[in-house]
């Protein structure tokens, strides 16, 4: 599903540079639910990022569905985000103007999907998270439960092969981040490839296997018991 | 390729910003609004200006007589110039097909009587001409004609306020009015754009006024038109022909100004044209200013809403939006806003245009308005103002890189 082999990154600060990822060899396949932990400056979101098409590396392999991820124009990588990516924030990012059938809908607008189609298709996501009867409140009008639940069902709304998530649950109180934990382990329970940034060592526990990274290397590499998030609702 | 959706998201992302929206509009609303006041303005100084002029024929050309200033070819200065009607035939039979109407004018002043009225007018002995050279509307009756000329009959054609003034409000037509002494048949009255003072005088065949007026050939004055398909050069090259050759013809030093003096109103006409022209060329520059200070406030105003946007360009990047799409929803939106902004502008500014009309008309501005073909082009330049305002700004949204914009902050 995704190698990663050697890759490198470096951000210039001034006149030197700033060595973030020194070479991470990552392979993760198709179903498994993976957390990437590491303190702040470690290297966790660099990678995210780049496996998220959102930022380059400097050198190193990227093949991601056996696609090699290199030297994309920025149109191309729009579509290979759109087709194979999807994003969980710990911000939500959801456009605050529009209501959450609406955020839902947009990565399908951008596949150029047509309008009924598109919120047929929201309103089933939006069922699929139990938010159907809140499809038409505003962001601001929602708990952030509810605000990362419809994030999730955009996520999933373009049947992307990888769900990458940052921080899922950074912004929610622990029943709430139990409850999206829990969602999260249902979608992984059919079948979803899901890859999630965490300093949180409960929430990586329910993950199927935990990357440390440190200083930017792989610090560790091992598989867990997943620990089930349903049992603390 | 009309896309249904992107206006939705076009008209979704104005309508949830009203304030910003409708300030960015204001700005544009407030140039249009100005800069068709201006033009308006400008085009109302223009038909003052042309107004004017529409009295006489704008290609006249009058010929004046007068004493020599200097001596030539033996004789004294001093001299009196006197046209008589040969000279009159020779400019007619010199300049052939150059010339449009001519006509001779000889200037009284007459005592009028009519019963028991009494006034005195100018009178004018002229050609037939001279109702072409000098625009005069005949209401009733004819003018002066070739026939009155030949049999020097005695006969006047008066302006509408001697009608009202000698006649009391009268029919005159028919009647006959009483010139120091002599009755003279009233053939046609008349009207003139050029005022009342220009509806206080009676016309008489050249030749009568000749006999009556001291039995003599003189000419005081003579009048004529150029053939209009003359341009400019050719009218005044003209009118510097016939006074070389009317120097010539009476003797007169090339350099003599008070002999023989040819008068061309084509001089007149072009240094009023071409005030008017940098008159307006003044207004269209402010108006032009005012333009560009207001697309310059959109495309400001445009870079702060990219700005305000950049964490929503962020998300719509990372959920798959092509830099192409980033770039069309700002353009629009701000073509779409100057566009409708600066038509509301334009309503106005020709509402206000109208409105003041009337006033203005004292100040010399007379008729203010702005043609279809400048709406059509305000609008097309508005659109074409809306997407320079947007380009810069909306190609440096799609140059937004998602991850800066949804850095958590």
């Amino acid at each position: 599903m995704l190698e990663i082999r050697q890759l490198h990154k470096s951000y210039p600060i001034g006149d030197s540079s700033l060595h973030v990822l020194k070479g991470i060899d990552l392979s993760v396949k198709e179903g498994e639910m993976v957390a990437i932990m590491g303190s702040s400056g470690s290297g966790k979101s660099t990678l995210l990022n780049i496996i998220g098409m959102l930022d380059e590396a400097d050198s190193g392999e990227y093949i991601l569905d056996g696609l090699p991820i290199k030297n994309l124009t920025e149109k191309k990588a729009a579509v290979y985000r759109n087709k194979f990516l999807g994003f969980i924030f710990q911000s939500f990012n959801l456009i605050n103007y529009k209501n959450a059938l609406e955020n839902v809908a947009l990565p399908l607008y951008y596949q150029g999907m047509k309008r009924k189609q598109r919120q047929e298709l929201a309103m089933f996501h939006l069922e699929k998270v139990g938010l159907a009867n809140w499809a038409h409140h505003l962001p601001k009008e929602l708990s952030g439960g509810q605000n990362q639940r419809v994030a999730i069902a955009r996520a999933l709304a373009a049947n992307p092969k990888l769900l990458l998530a940052d921080e899922p649950t950074g912004a929610l109180d622990t029943t709430t981040s139990h409850e999206i934990m829990a969602f999260i382990q249902q979608l992984n329970d059919e079948g979803k490839t899901i890859l999630m940034v965490t300093h949180e060592e409960d929430i990586a526990n329910m993950c199927k296997r935990i990357v440390r990274l440190r200083d930017g290397v792989i610090l560790e590499d091992v598989k867990v018991t997943q620990v089930r998030a349903e049992q603390y609702v | 390729m009309f896309d249904l959706d992107l206006w939705r998201e076009i008209f979704q992302s104005i309508n949830k910003n009203r304030t910003r929206s409708l300030l960015s509009g204001f700005t544009v609303s407030f140039a249009i609004l100005l800069f068709t006041i201006l033009f308006g303005i400008a085009n109302g100084l223009q038909n003052t200006f042309t107004e004017a002029f529409v009295d006489d024929a704008t290609n006249s050309i009058f010929i004046n007589s007068g004493r020599t200033t200097k001596a030539n070819k033996g004789l004294q200065a001093g001299r009196q110039i006197q046209f008589k009607n040969e000279d009159f035939n020779y400019i007619k039979d010199e300049f052939g097909n150059k010339v449009e109407y001519i006509t001779a004018r000889i200037y009284n002043n007459v005592q009028a009587s009519f019963r028991g009225e009494q006034s005195s007018y100018s009178l004018r002995g002229v050609h037939p001409d001279h109702q072409y050279l000098e625009k005069t509307n005949v209401i009733e009756g004819r003018y002066i004609n070739q026939n009155d000329l030949q049999n020097r009959t005695k006969v006047v054609v008066i302006g509408r306020k001697i009608e009202e003034d000698l006649f009391l409000k009268t029919t005159a037509l028919g009647k006959y009015v009483n010139l120091s002494g002599i009755p003279y048949k009233v053939v046609g009255i008349f009207t003139d754009d050029g005022g009342d003072n220009e509806e206080r005088i009676m016309y008489m065949p050249v030749t009568t006024s000749q006999q009556v007026y001291g039995n003599n050939d003189h000419i005081d004055q003579i009048s004529l038109t150029y053939n209009p398909e003359m341009n400019y050069d050719q009218a005044l090259a003209f009118s510097s022909s016939i006074t070389r050759k009317l120097k010539e013809r009476f003797s007169v030093a090339e350099s003599d100004q008070r002999a023989v003096r040819v008068r061309n109103m084509a001089e007149g006409t072009k240094a009023v044209s071409q005030m008017t022209f940098g008159l307006t060329v003044i207004i269209l520059v402010i108006g032009f200013g005012t333009l560009i200070a207001g697309v310059v406030g959109i495309s400001n105003i445009m870079i702060f809403v990219v700005k305000e946007r950049t964490k929503e360009i962020g998300i719509r990047k990372a959920l798959g939006a092509s830099p192409r799409s980033i770039v069309s929803i700002i353009l629009i939106e701000s073509i779409l806003i100057t566009a409708i902004a600066g038509y509301v502008g334009l309503l106005i500014g020709v509402g206000v245009i109208e409105l003041v009309a009337p006033v203005l008309e004292d100040y010399f501005i007379k008729d203010p308005g702005v043609s279809n073909s400048l709406v059509i082009g305000a609008t097309l330049t508005l659109v074409g103002a809306g997407a320079i305002a947007g380009y810069l700004p909306a190609k440096k949204a799609s140059r937004i890189k998602p991850i800066v914009a949804l850095r958590n902050d």
